[in-house]
C-alpha cells in the first residue's frame, strides 16, 4: 500500500476531476486583471472571486489562476496559505467571523465563543456537520464601541449576549 | 420617518459621532454627516463644499504648494505613526524622467480598539475621495488604490457607489477641473490579516504577494508598488487634507487646544466597560479624562477604572493618574508612551492584566507573518508564559524572561512595528501591574520540590 500520498496527489494523477474555472469566474478575473500595472495583482482577487462563487477554494483552481494570469501556480498558493480570509477547504453555508480582539474580550466575547461551542458542537476553525455554520476567529472588526460583535457572511451583529446569541443565527439556514 | 432609515441604520458605524452638536469651523471630518448615518452621496457632499477644496488644489496651486500646506498645517498621520503627512508628500521622488506613481490609502484597519475610519467611509466616501485627489496631485500620483479589508462590505459598497459617482461628474478620470491632471481610483478589498496595514506590507499584498514587510530604504516614496514612487496614507489622514487646502492653514492652526503641538482634530474613541462607549471628532490636546468622563460618559456603575490604553493594542497602558494627560503625540508622550490612534481602551478592576495580555499576545502572535525570526518565534514565547502565568503554573524567572522578550522584540530588532507594537503593552502592563503577573508563579514550596529520584539512585 502507498502511503506516501502527495500533497497534490488529486492534481497529478491523471483520474482527477477536471477543475474548470467557470466563464463567468474567468471574466471576472480577466477584469480584474485590467485594474493593475502586472497580472500578478489580481490573484488574491482571483481567489476571492473563485471563493464566491463556490464557497471555498478548490486545489485544482490555483493552477487554473496561476495559468489565467500567467504566474507559478507556488505563488498562487503561497497567497491562497497566507490570507486568513481565503478558504482552502470546504465551508458551511453560513461563515461566523467572532470578533476576539481585547475589547471584544474585556466585552465578554469568550462567553459568546462558549455557547457557540456548545450550541453548534464545533472548536474554531470546524464545520457543523450540517455544513450549516463554519466558526473562526477574527481580528477586531472594527466595531469595539458595540461589542462583543461578530459577522455571519456579510451582516455584522453587535452587542451579542450569550441569551439571545442563538436567535441570531436563526435567520441563517 | 424616511424608507431608507432601516437600511442606514444598519451601518455599524452608526453612533456617538453622529449625535454630538457639529459645525464646519471646528469638525471639518464629521459636520457633514447625518444624524440618521445616511451616507453623504455626491449631491449633498457637493451641497456641504464639497470637492472645493481639490477644485482650488488643481486650480490655483502647484503640487508643491499643496504639500507645503499640508506641511506647514502640521498634519499628522491618521494610522498610529504620526509621522507628518506633508513631510512624507515632500519625500516622495517626482520631476523629469521619474514616473509618475501610486497613492494607496491604508484602509485595512485592523488594529483592535480603532473603528474610526469605518465611519469615514461608510457615510463619507467622498470626503476621502476628494483628499487622495489632492494627495495625489500634489504627489504625481497617477492612479489611487483604496486598499481596504475584507470585511468591512459596506464601506466597500460606499466607496465603489462614491467612485462610480465621481467618475460620473468628471472628478476622476482625465483632466479633473480643466487642470489637465489625470487620476483615477480603485477600491482594492484584502483576504484577512492584521499584517497588510504595514505600509510596505500593503504595498506587497498590493502587488499580489504575501504580505511580508519589505526592508527600508528604499522608502516607497522612492520605490514603492511596481517599483514606482508610492504613497501610503490612512483615511483620517487623506480626509483631514481637503479643509486645510479650502480653509487654510491659520484656520487649522486654531481647531487644537491649548498645549498642543499637535495640530487640528482627530477622531477620537473610548470603549470598554464606560457608560457610552463611542467614537467622537474631537480637538488635538482635550485630556483623556474629558473623553472618558464628559464624552464616554464614565464607567459603568460597578466598574472602577483600572488601566487604560491610549489608542489600540500597540500602544501602552496607563494607569487613572495619567488621565490628565492631554491627547496628542508628544502629552501622550510625555507619560511614557504613544498616543497611536487615539481610540482609548478602558480596562475596569475586573479584568486581569494577566489575562488580557495572554489575550493580545495570541493575537499578535497569530498576526506575524513569521519573515523575521524575533517576532515569529518571540511572540509565540510570550503566549506559552503568558499561559502558564494565567494557570498559575509559571516558572520563578518568567516575569524577568517576559522582561527579556520586550527587550528583544523591541525597536530596531525587527523588519517591521509588529513586534515592537506587541511588546509595549506587555512591558507596560509588567512596569503597573508585576505583582498579578508575579502571583501566576507556581509558590516556592512546589516550585522547588523534590524530584522523585530516579530508579534505584
Amino acid at each position: 500500500m502507498d502511503n506516501s500520498r502527495h500533497l497534490y496527489a488529486d492534481l497529478i494523477s491523471s483520474d482527477r476531476p477536471a477543475f474548470a474555472l467557470s466563464d463567468e469566474e474567468r471574466e471576472e478575473i480577466i477584469e480584474e486583471k485590467g485594474h493593475y500595472e502586472n497580472p500578478r495583482a489580481a490573484s488574491i482577487e482571483a481567489l476571492k472571486i473563485v471563493q464566491h462563487h463556490r464557497g471555498w477554494v478548490p486545489d485544482g483552481a490555483i493552477p487554473a489562476i496561476a495559468e489565467l494570469l500567467g504566474i507559478p501556480g507556488s505563488d498562487v498558493e503561497g497567497v491562497a496559505t497566507f490570507y486568513s480570509q481565503i478558504f482552502r477547504q470546504p465551508v458551511g453555508r453560513h461563515v461566523i467571523r467572532l470578533c476576539d480582539s481585547m475589547t471584544c474580550y474585556i466585552n465578554g466575547y469568550e462567553a459568546i465563543r462558549e455557547r457557540l461551542k456548545s450550541e453548534l458542537g464545533i472548536v474554531p476553525g470546524q464545520t457543523t456537520t450540517d455544513e450549516r455554520f463554519t466558526l473562526i476567529p477574527v481580528c477586531c472588526l472594527g466595531n469595539c464601541d458595540k461589542g462583543p460583535t461578530m459577522m455571519v457572511d456579510d451582516d455584522t451583529h453587535s452587542h451579542l449576549d450569550a441569551e439571545t446569541l442563538m436567535s441570531v443565527l436563526e435567520a441563517y439556514k | 420617518m424616511s424608507a431608507t432609515t432601516p437600511v442606514n441604520r444598519r451601518l455599524t458605524s452608526f453612533g456617538t459621532a453622529n449625535l454630538i452638536e457639529r459645525a464646519p469651523e471646528t469638525h471639518p471630518l464629521t459636520w457633514r454627516l447625518n444624524a440618521d448615518a445616511s451616507p453623504v452621496w455626491l449631491e449633498e457632499y457637493r451641497a456641504k463644499q464639497g470637492y472645493l477644496g481639490a477644485k482650488r488644489a488643481l486650480t490655483e496651486l502647484t503640487p508643491e504648494e499643496v504639500a507645503a500646506e499640508v506641511k506647514e498645517a502640521g498634519l499628522k498621520g491618521r494610522g498610529g505613526a504620526g509621522f507628518p503627512a506633508g513631510v512624507k508628500w515632500g519625500l516622495t521622488a517626482k520631476g523629469e524622467g521619474i514616473p509618475r506613481g501610486y497613492l494607496l490609502c491604508n484602509a485595512d484597519e485592523m488594529e483592535p480598539n480603532t473603528y474610526k475610519d469605518r465611519l469615514l467611509m461608510e457615510q463619507q466616501p467622498h470626503l476621502l475621495l476628494e483628499g487622495m485627489i489632492v494627495a495625489a496631485y500634489a504627489n504625481h500620483s497617477y492612479r489611487g488604490y483604496v486598499f481596504l479589508r475584507g470585511e468591512y462590505v459596506d464601506a466597500a459598497k460606499s466607496l465603489r457607489r462614491a467612485v462610480a459617482e465621481a467618475r460620473e461628474a468628471g472628478l476622476l478620470g482625465r483632466d479633473i477641473f480643466g487642470s489637465g491632471f489625470d487620476f483615477d481610483i480603485y477600491v482594492h478589498t484584502g483576504a484577512g490579516r492584521y499584517i497588510c496595514g504595514e505600509e510596505t506590507a500593503l504595498i506587497n499584498s498590493l502587488e499580489g504577494r504575501r504580505a511580508n514587510p519589505r526592508a527600508k530604504p528604499p522608502f516607497p516614496g522612492q520605490s514603492g508598488a511596481w517599483g514606482k514612487p508610492t504613497v501610503v496614507n490612512n483615511v483620517e489622514t487623506l480626509c483631514g487634507v481637503s479643509s486645510i487646502i479650502l480653509n487654510g492653514v491659520e484656520w487649522y492652526h486654531g481647531l487644537c487646544l491649548p498645549g498642543s503641538e499637535d495640530h487640528g482634530t482627530k477622531m477620537m474613541g473610548f470603549s470598554g466597560k464606560v457608560k457610552n462607549p463611542g467614537l467622537w471628532e474631537l480637538p488635538l490636546g482635550i485630556t483623556a479624562r474629558e473623553v472618558l468622563e464628559e464624552y464616554a460618559g464614565g464607567m459603568r456603575d460597578g466598574c472602577t477604572l483600572k488601566a487604560w490604553q491610549p489608542g489600540g493594542a500597540g500602544t501602552g497602558f496607563l494607569l487613572p493618574e495619567h488621565l490628565d494627560a492631554q491627547m496628542y503625540s508628544g502629552g501622550i508622550g510625555k507619560v511614557g508612551t504613544r498616543m497611536g490612534t487615539a481610540l482609548s481602551m478602558a480596562v475596569d478592576d475586573s479584568v486581569s492584566m494577566v489575562s488580557l495580555l495572554r489575550n493580545m499576545e495570541e493575537f499578535f502572535a497569530r498576526e506575524s507573518c513569521g519573515w523575521c525570526t524575533p517576532c515569529r518565534d518571540g511572540l509565540p514565547w510570550t503566549v506559552k508564559i503568558l499561559r502558564a502565568l494565567e494557570a498559575g503554573e509559571g516558572e520563578p524567572g518568567d516575569v524577568e524572561l517576559l522582561l527579556e522578550l520586550t527587550r528583544k522584540l523591541g525597536p530596531g530588532k525587527t523588519y517591521c512595528a509588529h513586534a515592537p507594537g506587541a511588546i509595549e503593552p506587555l512591558g507596560s502592563a509588567i512596569k503597573y501591574f508585576r505583582e498579578e503577573f508575579e502571583a501566576g508563579i507556581r509558590t516556592p514550596s512546589t516550585a522547588n520540590a523534590p524530584q522523585e529520584p530516579v530508579g534505584s539512585v
